[in-house]
């Protein structure tokens, strides 16, 4: 293999395994405050993106042709939208079956995307159609040799690190990420302390949402194609690379997010002839993984209190 | 026991009579008919409402406890009867295709479930790949029905590969708990149905045709006369169907009984308090797997023969959440409850036809009302009974 075509699969891995791990990073935080899975988290990415994709067509309706400004809207709107959406999850659905059986959250939150999922091919127009994503980024590349550096992908790259880097600064730095953490650790001890639990469950399950959509948009654009099953693929694939991260911590879940993309990458390298069966082979690699580390590479010390 | 006391007469109350579960039984049945034969839209939704108002005015004058304390006294003279409904049911509409059809969807669907409800209502194993373990014995009627092999086997090999291939899932499923083991069968129902669609052998998107029954030199396939009256071919997988539910319905009802279905009860409500008591987890869950999917194999076997296609789009993680969405709606761990609901959730979307499209967020959303107004089920599971008349 050259160097131009390996630069390439590093770069299409890089993608990936930031997609995964803005999605695994939701997880993560969402069992840190709650100790719940919230199994519709890939299908409020699925409506972010769809979000952004209906606030487009309204822009340029309008007559909006600036290209960056549009970003910089459905980019807003999406986040927004779905943060709002993340807080009424977890407000009127999750909160109120803390008391329940764990069987019941799950149960409930994967009905919740399938109705999510369902709403998306129902009721967007033509929407059980892969619907095209507008390019909004710039097409510019530079020439490197045998391999052309895409302008949009360093772009995506580089917000997709600068918001990580962001969430981990407001987790470690700021009054917010240290009641978050003090949730996490303690909910009890927390309370007493004068934490707002419920407001800080709510802002968590806002921040989680918000980056679903983030990944979302970004998917749309690199892609240039959504469709209404996106959310349920990466949901999956998020949730596994949250575990296998080690659940609760934001570092692990991105660690996961990239191992993934870079067993799927190289599942395509040496498999080029089997490149139809390329999720059929990452959901085996989820289910391997899975039976491999069951509480993720760092292993989760488990004890039982009877 | 006959001749001695049975432990009711000695508590000085009378068993309760059979009949308000004996009339429920013909009301359902004339009530079935009527929404099975009716044709008009409007007809069908005032069917549908005048049902649902009905079973409103039932709870609200509680009727519904005397009719399940008849159920649970009577069972075996109330499974006879159902069987008995359910040919009259199948006589009337001798010649309809249709409508046997979706009877046979029903039995069918029903059996599938009662092995979902041995997996999720009794071991508490999680399995949300319940389409695709149907698809795989669907598949195998596909392939086998066109060989040699007999064809009442293909049921079995069904069902046996459907349990062989979940096996690949039991080291992950046994080595995670709850959440992680519902994450690996989502896993693989999408990796079902992805397979599924870009594999050349088995017939890729489109799907292959499944060649009909035949028993013994005689081809399921062809309308049966007798004496003048015209039988629909579906009548013969029919009557099949019926059969394989009663077995299954037995089986299951036996298991839960025997000490079998105790050890997975104590597995399901606590695990570690069902280690300490000496029982092996790791073998009740592999069991209680194992003979969920071979239920659910033997069902999609013969399903896809009735059928006579099987496609991708058939076995997809939606249907698999259909098929936990009637486990939920008829109470977990209540065989009676599923056949209600499985009626219930298969004939209502085929018979109106605006909510077909509707039918996967219909089923989802009725699913979280249910979760968050009347967790148990709306046909909760009762307590176990050792005998008639016994009182906990």
């Amino acid at each position: 293999m050259n160097a131009g075509l390996f630069a390439q699969y590093v770069m299409n891995g890089l993608m990936l395994g930031m997609m995964y791990a803005l999605v695994a990073v939701g997880f993560t935080l969402f069992f840190g405050v709650l100790d719940v899975i919230k199994f519709s988290h890939g299908d409020v990415l699925t409506v972010g993106a769809f979000t952004a994709l209906a606030t487009y067509v309204g822009l340029t309706s309008a007559g909006l042709n600036s290209n960056w400004l549009a970003l910089v809207i459905i980019l807003a709107v999406a986040v927004m939208a779905m943060a709002a959406l993340g807080m009424l999850i977890a407000r009127y659905l999750v909160m109120p079956l803390r008391s329940a059986p764990a069987l019941n959250t799950l149960l409930i939150t994967l009905m919740l995307g399938t109705v999510l999922r369902e709403c998306v091919r129902l009721f967007y127009p033509q929407g059980a159609n892969p619907k095209p994503f507008p390019a909004l980024l710039p097409r510019s590349s530079i020439d490197l040799g045998a391999f052309n550096l895409r302008l949009d992908n360093v772009l995506m790259l580089s917000a997709g690190v600068l918001t990580i880097v962001g969430l981990q600064f407001l987790l470690n730095r700021t009054r917010l990420g240290l009641a978050i953490r003090a949730v996490a650790q303690d909910e009890e001890t927390a309370r007493t302390m004068g934490i707002n639990f419920t407001a800080i469950v709510l802002i968590t399950f806002a921040i989680g949402s918000g980056l679903a959509a983030f990944a979302g948009v970004m998917n749309g654009l690199y892609y240039n194609e959504i469709n209404f099953g996106i959310g349920l693929y990466l949901g999956v694939v998020g949730f596994a690379a949250a575990i296998i991260g080690g659940l609760g911590s934001v570092y692990g879940a991105v660690l996961g997010g990239f191992l993934f993309a870079g067993l799927q990458t190289v599942g395509t390298v040496l498999m080029p002839f089997a490149s139809a069966y390329k999720d059929v082979f990452a959901f085996a690699v989820v289910i391997a993984i899975m039976a491999w580390r069951p509480t993720g590479l760092i292993r989760e010390k488990i004890s039982e209190r009877v | 026991m006959s001749g001695s006391e049975t432990p009711a007469k000695r508590d000085g109350t009378a068993r309760p009579s059979s009949w308000p579960a004996i009339a429920s039984i013909g009301v359902a049945t004339v009530y079935l008919i009527a929404l099975l034969g009716a044709e008009k839209q409007s007809v069908i939704i005032s069917l549908l409402v005048a049902g649902i108002a009905a079973v409103l005015a039932g709870g609200w004058f509680g009727i519904f406890g005397g009719v399940s304390r008849a159920f649970s006294e009577h069972e075996d003279r109330m499974g006879l009867l159902a069987i008995v409904a359910l040919l009259a049911m199948a006589a009337w509409f001798h010649e309809d295709h249709f409508v046997l059809l979706l009877v046979v969807t029903v039995l069918l669907t029903t059996v599938a479930t009662l092995g979902l409800n041995i997996q999720f209502g009794y071991a508490g194993v999680l399995n949300f790949a319940g389409a695709s373990f149907f698809g795989i014995g669907a598949y195998t009627s596909a392939v086998l029905n066109t060989t040699a092999v007999p064809h009442l086997l293909v049921p079995l090999i069904g069902g046996a590969l459907a349990a062989l291939i979940g096996s690949v899932l039991l080291l992950p499923v046994l080595r995670t708990r709850g959440h992680y083991a519902a994450l690996i069968t989502i896993a693989f129902a999408l990796l079902f149905k992805t397979f599924l669609e870009v594999n050349d052998v088995l017939g890729g998107p489109q799907g292959m045709p499944v060649k009909g029954m035949t028993l013994f030199g005689w081809s399921l396939n062809d309308n049966v006369e007798i004496g003048g009256i015209t039988l629909s071919f579906y009548m013969s997988y029919f009557v099949l169907s019926l059969a394989l539910l009663a077995v299954a319905f037995v089986l299951v009802r036996r298991l839960e009984r025997s000490w079998i279905g105790l050890n997975l009860d104590a597995l399901r409500l606590d695990e570690t308090a069902a280690a300490c008591f000496g029982l092996d987890i790791t073998r009740w869950k592999i069991t209680a797997f194992l003979i969920g999917n071979i239920l659910i194999g033997i069902a999609g076997a013969l399903f896809g023969t009735v059928g006579g296609f099987v496609g991708p789009n058939n076995y997809t993680f939606a249907d698999s959440l259909i098929l936990v969405s009637i486990l939920l709606l008829g109470g977990i761990g209540n065989p009676w409850g599923l056949i209600v609901a499985t009626f219930i959730v298969i004939v209502v979307p085929e018979k109106l036809q605006t909510i077909q499209e509707y039918r996967f967020l219909l089923y989802a959303v009725m699913v979280i009302c249910v979760l968050l107004f009347r967790p148990e089920g709306l046909l909760p599971r009762p307590v176990r009974r050792y005998f008639p008349g016994w009182r906990p």
